[in-house]
């Protein structure tokens, strides 16, 4: 942790942690700054207290491991209290919208899986429907394709949960919360492994439909899968949610109302601490949310409580939707899960071999054996790509986040001419300074945490 | 040849006039990427949505009315309305943003309460109008979703800031300032938010090439990847 004085001047007598082992201090140009590494806080702010005239400015990141990722917080302090905070972002800034307008409109979701990379589905899915809607074929994505869409989504839901809740905890010291909720995250990031090949970024929903269809064993392990977590879920709540330490120390902290949420433009859990049951699944469905039997999770604390009670209610509530999804594929049996315009599906359909995801060995054996018309189709669409006619859209979906946005435009080529995320966690970080003015330095990691912010995609 | 084509009270008002934003000529693209659709030495127009005739259909109109009621200066502030994929945008002429904004977030009929932020949008062949500054609304009220778009030349990059309006636009408006140069007039502190401060050019321009910065790495430099092969001359 980095602290600096701009209020000292250059003539200013050392002070008397000079040669102090743990609050070391040299001379900048913007005054002397203190490189605190240890050591008793209050004898240090007292001192800081004694010497400045102003308040003092303590720079929080952006390396700091409770300010999830490259997070820098600025905050002004007197003593403990903080009076103002800033944040610094674009420490991850990596520019994939401008990659994007290099790349064909398939290749676009490999980029966009890194963008947040907790909700990967997520940052897929409403690209993906946002490049249907261009194109007109929302209504051809077979139901299949949809159903798998939804239940992925739902897994991921699940697993951007347990890392905020895991990661949360850990940062007030309850590590228990975090060797659990990082335990079960990995048995949804095996599901992830078998059904699309990757863990983390996966390129899986792809414009028409998904890659590929579920392994034959795929079923049975999400069903083992939700078997499991319909028990464990509870281990949360009966460690949590009546915990002394754990209310005391999120009931009240980070509180933003309704009307500031508003103002802010805040989505997601945030917002539904306030008591507004604003969920894109219920008030603008989409893929068919419609017909799914669930519950949108309210609290009405308006503080981080209330947003670790929303996160563990929307876990039961995808526990409940992945069940619906999962009956539905196994009734409708075998399908398509993408569209059947041969000028825009994926010439190939992926299989996962012993070496990894390919192509299927069938289509190989189509293009390189029997087909030359196969071949030439099949280097030109993964070449050059498909056209989109050109036009604008705004395509949305509820993110574990918020809402997660995608302003897109095309110029009727085969590359994307503009596609812009809005990110929940970049939003949602403005409130940082509304929630914590007043409040302690202990309660900033606190309520950074309900925000839950990912910084890939903050800075993208 | 028929007597309808030379009917003239039909005709004029349904021809939605076309919006060409751009005009790509001949293997464009090729240098950067693999778009070969130029191949051919094709010459494609690219236009944008047409403005949309009345009825627009849904719950459109009603918002057109109401915007009507509540603003007296409608007809010199819209520039168009479109409607497309289902979703309706109002394209405004800068000096009334702010107030437009206003009047959509604070009349009953209307009541779009939050700003999903800005988005940027460069057409360089869109001459006077190069900048495009697109906001996507949202009406908790009334379950509805609205776009505002913004035009201005790339010689006088200024548009109205919705910071007074909408505060949850000030990131975002700092996100467009920092990569397509656009000044948000009324913004607090319109500074760089994603690149560095000391970073020159914006770089989601168009152009603005991929690339083009070289690496450093341990004292030497590497060429920018955009010069480090050459498919063609």
């Amino acid at each position: 942790m980095t602290t600096t004085g701009p209020y000292e001047t250059a003539d200013a007598s050392a002070p008397a942690s000079a040669g102090d082992p743990y609050a070391e201090s040299r001379q900048t140009t913007d005054g002397r700054v203190y490189t605190v590494s240890g050591g008793d806080w209050d004898a240090f702010a007292a001192e800081a207290a004694e010497m400045a005239e102003g308040a003092l400015v303590v720079n929080m990141g952006p390396q700091h491991p409770s300010t999830h990722g490259v997070l820098r917080l600025i905050l002004q302090l007197e003593g403990e209290t903080v009076t103002d905070t800033r944040c610094g972002i674009g420490y991850l800034h990596t520019g994939i919208e401008k990659n994007l307008e290099f790349r064909t409109w398939t290749q676009g979701v490999t980029f966009v899986t890194r963008m947040d990379y907790l909700s990967p589905f997520y940052n897929e899915t409403a690209y993906c429907m946002g490049v249907e809607r261009l194109l007109g074929i929302t209504d051809e994505v077979p139901e299949r394709a949809r159903l798998i869409r939804i239940l992925m989504m739902e897994l991921n839901r699940i697993s951007s949960h347990l890392v905020c809740i895991a990661t949360g905890g850990m940062e007030i010291g309850a590590l228990t919360v975090m060797t659990i909720g990082f335990r079960e995250r990995e048995l949804v990031l095996d599901l992830f492994e078998l059904i699309t090949g990757l863990r983390l970024n996966h390129a899986y929903i792809r414009p028409g439909g998904v890659a590929s269809d579920l392994p034959s064993d795929g079923i049975e392990k999400i069903r083992d899968f939700h078997k499991l977590m319909s028990k464990r879920v509870y281990d949360y709540i009966r460690l949590c949610n009546e915990n002394p330490i754990f209310k005391g120390r999120l009931a009240d902290v980070g509180y933003l109302d309704l009307a500031g949420c508003m103002a802010l433009g805040i989505t997601g859990p945030i917002l539904r601490s306030t008591g507004l049951p604003w969920d894109l699944r219920k008030t603008q469905p989409y893929l068919g949310y419609e017909d799914f039997d669930f519950e949108v999770a309210t609290w009405d604390t308006c503080d981080s409580y209330g947003r670790f009670r929303i996160r563990l209610e929307e876990m039961v509530q995808s526990l409940r939707i992945i069940e619906q999804a999962v009956d539905r594929l196994e009734e409708a049996g075998p399908g398509p899960v993408m569209v059947g315009d041969p000028k825009i599906a994926w010439p190939a359909q992926l299989s996962i071999g012993t070496d990894g995801q390919g192509n299927s060995r069938a289509h190989i054996n189509k293009i390189m054996n029997e087909s030359m018309e196969a071949l030439i189709h099949h280097f030109k669409l993964v070449t050059e790509g498909f056209s989109v006619p050109a036009g604008q859209v705004y395509s949305a979906v509820e993110s574990p986040r918020g809402e997660l946005g995608v302003v897109m435009a095309s110029d009727g080529g085969t590359r994307p001419y503009r596609v812009h995320y809005r990110d929940p966690s970049f939003n949602n970080l403005q409130a940082v300074g509304a929630m914590c003015a007043g409040a302690q330095i202990a309660d900033v990691i606190v309520a950074v945490a309900s925000i839950d912010p990912v910084m890939g995609g903050v800075d993208r | 040849m028929s007597e309808h084509e030379t009917t003239p009270e039909v005709v004029p008002a349904a021809t939605p006039t076309i919006d060409i934003v751009d005009v790509r000529r001949g293997m464009f693209g090729v240098n950067d990427g693999g778009d070969t659709s130029g191949f051919g030495g094709l010459v494609r127009a690219v236009s944008v949505a047409p403005a949309a005739i009345r009825p627009y259909g849904s719950w459109y109109d009603d918002v057109a009315d109401a915007l009507e009621r509540a603003y007296p200066q409608f007809a010199e502030a819209i520039e168009k309305v479109v409607v497309e994929h289902g979703e309706l945008t109002l394209h405004i002429r800068r000096e009334y943003l702010r107030d437009v904004a206003q009047v959509i977030r604070d009349d009953a009929a209307l009541r779009f309460e939050m700003c999903m932020g800005v988005s940027g949008l460069h057409w360089p062949g869109d001459a006077g109008r190069e900048l495009h500054a697109v906001y996507p609304l949202i009406s908790i009220t009334h379950n509805r979703r609205l776009k505002l778009e913004v035009s201005c030349p790339d010689a006088d990059p200024h548009i109205p800031s919705l910071y007074s309006v909408y505060p949850s636009n000030d990131w975002h408006e700092r996100e467009t300032y920092d990569f397509f140069g656009i000044i948000f007039d009324g913004h607090p502190s319109l500074s760089r938010i994603q690149m560095p401060d000391d970073w020159s050019g914006h770089p989601q321009r168009k152009d603005y090439t991929l690339g083009g910065i070289p690496v450093e790495y341990k004292g030497a430099e590497i060429a920018p990847p955009d010069e480090r092969r050459q498919y063609s001359s």
